[in-house]
């Protein structure tokens, strides 16, 4: 065993291609801590599940090599790499039961059987499901399937556990329970997981990190928070959480700030992130939270006066679209809380927000 | 108001009118099921018509036993009250005599000899030539009839003649597991020398296991190819499956002639690589592995169509997940993906099976001596001999048997677990 704070997989130059033509992950270098829980996050074709595929052994990287506990992989067949997996539909095996199923992969290696009794009852305890060892997989329901699916893929103690969209198939509410759940499994049991997913919310509520896929290329991995205050480029500020992008060219940049100009409107002072140089094309990244309305005069930097165009009610919130600074889908979040200001659709409107709020970043 | 009626009828749900809600659910269906009868009427007709009525006509014909009873009505009145021993009274001979002239008359004399023939051969001529005399004959017929051929004095044919004087019959089942009545009216197994068709049921047996297994082994690994390549390889090789089905039967059958046959293809081929002398050419055809040979090569698509169906259903993340498991490929084929596809392998050996059970063209052409199947007698039957109560006893066997074995079949897998296709 190796040192403990050496990653635990490591991706180095990875790239993987299926028609010899384009490549589906490039040059990908990333590092997986023990006990880290580290999601994938893209849109689909952006690369992730390929990533999970060539970890799991079941797709080839065609250049490049993959180490897990500081031993190359590439060449090690997919049933010797002891990896568990938790598939997109579960892949249950429909002709055993869930007890057996559970019990499969102790079997494979060759386990006793009072030995595998013991495991089998522990991880289907873990997973609240102690009284279902003799149904079938189809007598399950989609949440319990989900939860035998963990169970097995962890009962064999694996050191990393690697899950495909598990929750893809779940309903919304379900699927937020299962996430507290996975998530405290991978808490108490220290497990290192690697997750894919495409819904932002499930990768900012269980991971330790996010790596934001996009064209093969991973355009950012950081914690959530960090993920989602600081992004680094448009791609992540627009993927995560919702974003008001505004483009302009700069005009001047002074430090860490700049000054870009909208055309159509108004001038904008925003943090210099990855800004070009004067004269280039940015796009100013503003969450909808930031934006306050009627700020005092000189508050912030950057005031402006709009006209509210839409009011959509959330309950919490009320989602007011605004037309400012030349565009009419400036979204902005007024909290549904007393003594607030009451908008109507049609009114004039002033808003503002600080410099450090609104990000330029690349075009 | 619901909680009204609930209160008032604790037992039966009320619809809001206050009929009965199973009434009122059965009025609305009622409709539903009025369309859909008659969606299938006109195919039920045409199946009954032309499907299920003939078989039933055919079955009836395997007990069925007209002939002597229609045509002898006076010699079977008296015959019944026969003891069977011995030989009959004067009564019964001038009862045989007035019904042969009659019979002789109406020119149904042939049929009454004909059937007399199948249970006992060789007295096909005797009562034809006793029916030509029997006109000119005088009391006492029992010394006149015994005096045209003195097969009259013996008692089995009485004896046969009494039985084959019931309208209805086992002898043709009998007759199809090489059984039949001797004298005393005991079941006896026949002659040996007479002994055919437990043989052929044996053999049909037999060939159509060969046929499935061959099928099964030769289909497994191809269908799972095709629901495993991708698309494009798969449609080709698809097309290269369904392309006999689109070729006839007969140029098929012949086509094999042609390659296995002693200065076929294949044998030339072998004579010509020395892998055979010339003078000891292989014997592939016109015996029970021609027969074998191409009822493999005809039925296979019956095999791998409805494993493909299976396998296409399974998603390749069962393996995967095996694989990922810890499981070796060969112990995740076996453990995961193989119990998977048992649906498939039921339904695909049931199909060539009960086919191969029933086949008459392929072992017609290349089956020679040794491949013919059950089927070929059947059409024998039918066709040459005329016995068409032996023909229809032995298909009622068949279609029995193949009952029996998709009642068993349905029993085991279930029947909702069957893909066919």
């Amino acid at each position: 065993m190796s040192d403990s704070n050496d990653p635990l997989v490591r991706f180095q130059e990875v790239q993987k291609s299926y028609d010899g033509e384009t490549l589906v992950v490039k040059n990908l270098n990333l590092d997986v801590a023990r006990g880290e829980f580290l999601t994938m996050l893209g849109p689909s074709g952006s690369g992730k599940t390929t990533c999970l595929m060539m970890l799991a052994g079941f797709e080839p990287a065609t250049h490049g090599e993959i180490t897990l506990d500081g031993k190359s992989i590439n060449d090690v067949a997919p049933h010797k790499r002891g990896i568990g997996m938790v598939f997109q539909n579960y892949a249950l095996f429909p002709h055993m039961t869930v007890f057996e199923n559970l019990a499969f992969p102790l079997q494979v290696r060759g386990m006793n059987k009072a030995e595998m009794e013991t495991k089998v009852k522990r991880a289907l305890d873990m997973v609240q499901l102690g009284d279902f060892g003799n149904r079938r997989p189809a007598q399950l329901s989609g949440g319990q399937q989900q939860r035998v699916a963990v169970a097995r893929a962890l009962v064999f103690d694996p050191e990393l556990v690697l899950m495909d969209e598990p929750l893809g198939a779940l309903d919304k509410q379900l699927r937020e329970q299962m996430q507290y759940e996975i998530k405290h499994i991978h808490e108490s049991l220290g497990v290192t997981v690697v997750y894919v997913t495409h819904d932002q919310s499930e990768a900012l509520t269980m991971s330790s990190r996010v790596a934001v896929f996009n064209d093969g290329v991973i355009q950012q991995i950081a914690p959530p928070d960090e993920l989602y205050e600081q992004p680094e480029n448009a791609f992540v500020a627009q993927f995560i959480g919702e974003n008001n992008k505004l483009e302009g060219i700069i005009k001047e940049k002074n430090g860490s700030g700049c000054v870009v100009e909208i055309p159509g409107g108004g001038v904008v002072s925003a943090l210099d992130v990855n800004a070009g140089n004067v004269g280039e094309r940015s796009s100013l990244s503003l969450r909808p939270e930031r934006v306050e309305i009627n700020p005092e005069d000189g508050k912030y930097p950057n005031i402006f006066n709009g006209k509210v165009e839409e009011l959509i009610y959330l309950g919490d919130h009320i989602r007011t679209r605004i037309n400012v600074c030349g565009r009419d889908d400036f979204i902005i979040k007024v909290p549904n809380a007393s003594g607030l200001t009451q908008l109507v659709e049609g009114s004039p409107v002033k808003i503002g927000w600080a410099l450090e709020d609104c990000r330029a970043l690349d075009a | 108001m619901s909680e009204q009626v609930m209160a008032a009828t604790p037992h039966a749900v009320l619809a809001a009118d206050g009929t009965p809600l199973k009434q009122r659910l059965q009025k609305t269906l009622r409709r539903r099921k009025l369309i859909a009868a008659g969606l299938v009427l006109p195919l039920g007709v045409f199946v009954f018509v032309t499907f299920l009525f003939p078989i039933f006509l055919m079955l009836f014909r395997s007990v069925d036993n007209p002939i002597i009873h229609e045509n002898m009505p006076q010699t079977v009145a008296i015959l019944e009250q026969w003891d069977g021993k011995g030989v009959p009274e004067e009564a019964a001979y001038a009862a045989l005599v007035r019904d042969m002239v009659e019979a002789r008359k109406n020119k149904t004399i042939g049929r009454v000899a004909t059937r007399m023939n199948f249970e006992m051969s060789g007295v096909r001529s005797l009562i034809t030539s006793s029916a030509r005399k029997a006109k000119k004959m005088q009391p006492p017929f029992k010394d006149a009839l015994i005096k045209a051929n003195p097969i009259w004095g013996e008692r089995d044919i009485w004896v046969t003649f009494k039985r084959l004087g019931n309208e209805y019959t086992a002898t043709q089942y009998l007759a199809a597991v090489d059984m039949r009545y001797d004298s005393d009216n005991n079941i006896v197994q026949q002659d040996e020398d007479r002994q055919i068709y437990v043989t052929i049921f044996g053999r049909t047996l037999w060939i159509s296991l060969a046929v499935t297994l061959l099928c099964l082994v030769l289909g497994y690994p191809v269908a799972y190819l095709l629901a495993t390549l991708p698309a494009k390889y798969s449609n080709l090789l698809m097309i290269m499956v369904l392309l006999p089905f689109w070729t006839s039967l007969l140029v098929r059958t012949t086509s094999w002639i042609v390659l296995l046959q002693t200065n076929g293809v294949i044998n030339e081929l072998l004579v010509w690589l020395h892998v055979v002398a010339d003078e000891d050419r292989l014997q592939m055809m016109y015996n029970q592995t021609g027969t074998v040979i191409a009822m493999t090569h005809i039925l296979l698509p019956f095999m791998i169509l409805p494993l493909f169906s299976v396998m296409k259903t399974i998603p390749p993340s069962y393996m995967r997940a095996a694989l990922s498991l810890g499981a070796n490929p060969v112990r995740a084929f076996v453990k995961v993906y193989a119990p998977q596809t048992v649906p498939g392998i039921g339904a695909g050996s049931l199909l060539v099976f009960i086919l191969s059970v029933g086949y008459y063209i392929t072992p017609a052409l290349v089956g020679g001596r040794t491949g013919q199947m059950i089927s070929n007698f059947i059409a024998f039957h039918m066709q040459k001999s005329l016995n068409w109560g032996l023909a229809a006893a032995l298909g009622g066997l068949l279609l029995v048997g193949v009952m029996v074995l998709y009642w068993a079949y349905t029993k085991i897998v279930g029947v909702d677990n069957m893909k066919l296709g």
